[in-house]
């Protein structure tokens, strides 16, 4: 009894040290790289990466100005809103449903109908761009960083207008800023129309008392939502008076340092999050009706003195103010703090290990919050290489539909279905409600119905029964040759068993591919 | 504060019943068929109905000062004229198909109820609504599947919490291991011959330890299409005469009966309707909003006579995150308001009755000036019907952060 105890310790001590000794070979590092640093192997991009080697790789991926992207550019040229402004798209797609509204042809369902469906040639293109990039782009890394900073900066595009500001908010407010600084990035969404209107700071209006004199309040076009005092938030009964009306909206100030920056454990209180809301008094959008840019309304600002986080501003001041919370939000150690930790469970691990998060941490300071930096102190880590993170993380429905299609080299002609089918798995692009995004935990994606819809979605698309996919699924139907070019070898014996047992001799190639799509391997990168 | 407890007049029935008799589906239950499962149903009317026009108070001469063009007239005043509940409050005539239900005492109505949150943002509210957390968006799940999740069942069915719906909406994620579905029977693999095979392949895969988590999702996802192929929903044609209207509630609610039918144990339900935001050509008696109450109205109804003596096992509820400003606006429409009114139906409801502390219409007694005020919390709504329905022991976790003292309950449903 006593030694078989000891034998059965000692061999769980063997394995778990040639666990953590044992290395990643070449192919399982392409693979991790491909599946964590973008989204998936695409049949012969494992050898491609070995040729080069993976450090070269992830050294091209973290300088992507310099990967020609041809093919996908002349792809999307066909997507014309991509290149609108947003004055552009809202003077051709939300002005004549307004017009029309005013004119009472709202009764006229057929022109309605018309001039909502010409709208959604926006959401078309722009849902179309970041699955064809995502699935195609040789960029791969950038469109991941794409994803998680859309994700981080969460704007949804079904609140009001934001449907015909998001094109821009991705192309010139995040796509620029994913290599830069933190800062950089963080002051371009503060003062980017669709996070003004989304969060509602571009409503958010001082008290009168604290009001220049003879300034004029709310202006026309962003007074339909109206604006709730934070006395009538703490206390609904409270009976409202006048001059309450109009005032301070808190939700973007909360979000900014609760998820933008400091995180919802970042030492903050709600005096300050008040305080913030009053400093960013003003910061609001030209015209929103018309697609105007950022603009700050003196009128709406509130003078008075504020202290935020221990910096204090003295009564008078303006733009500066909110700029210099930015600065001071963007340096601060529980904003390093939380941008390694959200980096490292996107990358890393669902909960990543402190000592990374730590170090992570600690490069974002040093390098003034450099990006590139900071994700490279990921990359560099050896969590990041770990056999235990080799895939150990289930695919958000995003990665796992693209890469999905990337396995079987699927050519898009319309991306559309795949976007309705990211809705069946829960994952709508442009469509998390909630300021939070989508989480990077697989709990949020194991879920019944979602798992069925997973499987479907693998079947259809090997079947070719996904409309605007184009698959080249190989003809073969040997199993061990298919799992070793769709997966780059992640399947197990005990699933090629299954399937070669279940397949028979008779299997359309189509149904085998669909079961290597849809096993639990292929759910985890 | 006006306490209405005025019953229906025209209500033989309710004056002969007093306050005695259980309503209708309790007796109708009573009378014989086995007792299932207990189901909480919840709709979820997306984009704030206009509540002043479903239960509409005729008896506020402010209501009709405010909506010179979509007032609904008052009882008697023609064909196009509210249905009298209790000599204050009226429905409107396209629910009346409603009103049998009313009169039997299976179905209230809750007046003035919302969320304490004054955000009018439809987005911000319907989370607040769901996560039942208003004012808190770092809540993670729902306050449905905290309910389910609060009841501890040893052989829970995987088909406890269902929606029908394409993704899970926010009121069922969680933990309660909720199903989303639109087609209760499309639910399972579809590859067409070759289902089976394949739905079997994908079921030893995922049984191999190399699933982990995802081993037990899967478990559940097969198992939930296993009872449902073998319970076979769909043969379940509506009964009783009832006809659905071929809308999407309709069809959400009618395979919401086929699951209550077929004892899958179905214990939550959950389904959304959305149409309801009426800006502008809201219309009054007749019109667009009185178009969508028809069809809503027909599909509750529908349920309700499907069901039969099952509805003794159910109740209904419908909620939608805020109400409409009282006073009609430009373009002849509503804009987004505060408080709203709720529909409670099926066994055990003490029906009959608009429950309300109504805080009347008069400019003073507007909140912020313009909208009905809150005077019920749907928290207090919800606590007691998950509390009398689904026997949920502590609302502790349900509304975190709430005082969900019974005593601020209306009493809707009996013990």
């Amino acid at each position: 009894m006593k030694l078989r105890f000891l034998f059965v310790a000692i061999s769980a001590l063997l394995l778990a040290a040639s666990a953590s000794d044992s290395k990643l070979t070449e192919r399982q590092r392409a693979l991790h790289a491909l599946n964590r640093l973008g989204f998936g192997a695409r049949p012969g991009d494992i050898d491609r990466i070995l040729k080069s080697g993976v450090d070269i790789w992830i050294d091209q991926q973290l300088h992507p100005e310099a990967i020609p992207d041809r093919a996908v550019e002349a792809r999307l040229q066909q997507f014309e809103t991509l290149r609108m402004s947003d004055a552009e798209l809202i003077q051709k797609y939300y002005r004549p449903i307004v017009e029309a509204r005013r004119n009472k042809d709202e009764q006229d369902r057929e022109t309605m109908q018309m001039l909502r469906r010409s709208a959604q040639e926006v959401m078309t293109d722009l849902v179309g761009q970041r699955i064809i990039r995502a699935a195609q782009s040789d960029r791969q890394l950038n469109e991941v960083m794409v994803d998680f900073w859309m994700n981080h900066f969460n704007v949804f595009a079904g609140k009001g207008i934001d449907r015909f500001l998001l094109t821009s908010y991705e192309r010139d407010t995040i796509r620029p800023h994913v290599w830069g600084r933190f800062e950089d990035l963080l002051m371009a969404t503060a003062k980017s129309p669709a996070m003004l209107f989304y969060l509602d700071n571009a409503r958010s209006v001082a008290a009168p008392e604290n009001r220049l004199r003879g300034s004029g309040g709310v202006p026309a076009g962003l007074r339909r939502h109206r604006v709730t005092p934070p006395q009538l938030r703490r206390n609904p009964a409270a009976t409202p008076q006048l001059s309450m009306l109009g005032g301070i909206n808190e939700n973007y100030a909360r979000e900014l340092m609760e998820l933008h920056t400091l995180g919802v454990d970042g030492g903050y209180t709600q005096k300050d999050v008040t305080e913030l809301a009053r400093v960013l008094t003003g910061w609001s959008i030209a015209r929103p009706e018309q697609g105007g840019g950022f603009v700050f309304r003196r009128g709406m600002h509130d003078v008075g003195a504020k202290t935020v986080l221990g910096a204090r501003f003295p009564p008078g001041g303006g733009i500066e103010e909110g700029e210099k919370m930015i600065h001071i939000l963007a340096h601060h150690p529980a904003t390093a703090h939380h941008i390694a930790y959200k980096l490292a469970q996107r990358l890393v691990a669902d909960e990543p290990p402190k000592a990374l998060v730590d170090r992570v941490a600690k490069r974002f300071l040093d390098t003034d919050g450099d990006l590139r930096q900071t994700v490279k102190a990921v990359i560099d880590s050896p969590e990041f290489w770990d056999p235990h993170s080799y895939r150990a993380k289930v695919k958000s429905p995003f990665e796992y539909a693209i890469s999905a299609v990337r396995a079987i080299d699927g050519q898009i002609t319309d991306a559309m279905p795949i976007a309705r089918e990211l809705q069946k798995i829960g994952e709508p692009l442009y469509g998390a409600q909630p300021p939070t995004g989508y989480s990077d935990k697989a709990e949020a994606w194991v879920n019944t119905g979602a798992l069925l819809n997973r499987l479907n979605f693998a079947v259809a698309l090997a079947a070719n029964k996904m409309p605007g996919v184009r698959s080249n699924v190989p003809s073969a139907t040997n199993v061990d040759a298919l799992a070793q070019s769709l997966t780059g070898g992640a399947l197990t014996d005990e699933t090629r068993k299954t399937i070669r047992e279940q397949a028979g001799d008779q299997t359309e190639s189509s149904t085998i591919v669909g079961l290597i799509l849809g096993s639990p391997e292929f759910q985890k990168q | 504060m006006i306490n209405r407890r005025v019953f229906l007049k025209s209500s033989g029935l309710a004056l002969v019943a007093g306050g005695l008799l259980p309503n209708v589906f309790v007796r109708m239950a009573q009378a014989g068929t086995p007792k299932g499962k207990r189901v909480l149903v919840a709709i979820f009317q997306r984009g704030a109905v206009d509540g002043l026009n479903v239960i509409v108070p005729y008896g506020e001469a402010q209501y009709y000062a405010a909506r010179p063009t979509i007032a609904v007239p008052r009882p008697g005043s023609g064909e196009a004229a509210a249905l009298d509940l209790d000599g204050f409050f009226g429905l409107h005539p396209a629910m009346a198909s409603l009103i049998p239900y009313f009169k039997d005492r299976s179905a209230a109505f809750v007046h003035a109820v919302g969320s304490p949150d004054t955000t009018r943002s439809h987005f911000d509210a319907q989370d607040f609504m769901e996560s039942g957390t208003p004012g808190v968006k770092s809540t993670e799940d729902g306050f449905l599947s905290r309910a389910v999740a609060a009841k501890k069942e040893a052989n829970a069915s995987p088909l406890r919490a269902v929606a029908l719906s394409p993704a899970l909406p926010r009121i069922l994620s969680g933990n309660a291991g909720a199903v989303a579905m639109t087609n209760v029977g499309q639910f399972g693999i579809r590859a067409g011959e070759a289902s089976g095979q394949i739905a079997s392949s994908f079921e030893s895969m995922y049984a191999e330890a190399v699933a982990g988590a995802l081993g037990g999702t899967a478990k559940e996802s097969f198992e939930a299409a296993r009872i449902l192929k073998n319970a076979d929903p769909l043969k379940l044609q509506p009964e009783n005469g009832a006809t659905y209207p071929n809308n999407a509630l309709g069809n959400s609610l009618k395979q919401i009966a086929q699951l209550i039918k077929s004892d899958v144990g179905l214990e939550v339900a959950f389904a959304d309707v959305g149409g309801w935001d009426t800006h502008a050509g809201e219309g009054g008696a007749q019109g667009q909003l009185a178009n969508n109450l028809r069809n809503f109205a027909d599909a509750i109804s529908a349920f309700a006579k499907d069901l039969g003596s099952r509805m003794g096992d159910v109740v209904l509820v419908t909620m939608s995150e805020f109400g409409r400003t009282v006073r009609e606006n430009g373009n002849r429409g509503t804009d987004h308001g505060h408080a709203n009114v709720m529909l409670v139906l099926g066994g055990g409801v003490k029906g009959g009755k608009v429950y309300s502390q109504w805080p009347g219409l008069a400019p003073e007694r507007l909140f912020e000036n313009r909208d009905l005020a809150v005077t019920t919390d749907f928290r207090d709504v919800f606590g007691e019907l998950v509390t009398k329905q689904l026997s949920v022991a502590s609302l502790k976790t349900v509304f975190p952060g709430y005082d969900t003292n019974p005593k601020k309950w209306r009493g809707i449903l009996a013990a």
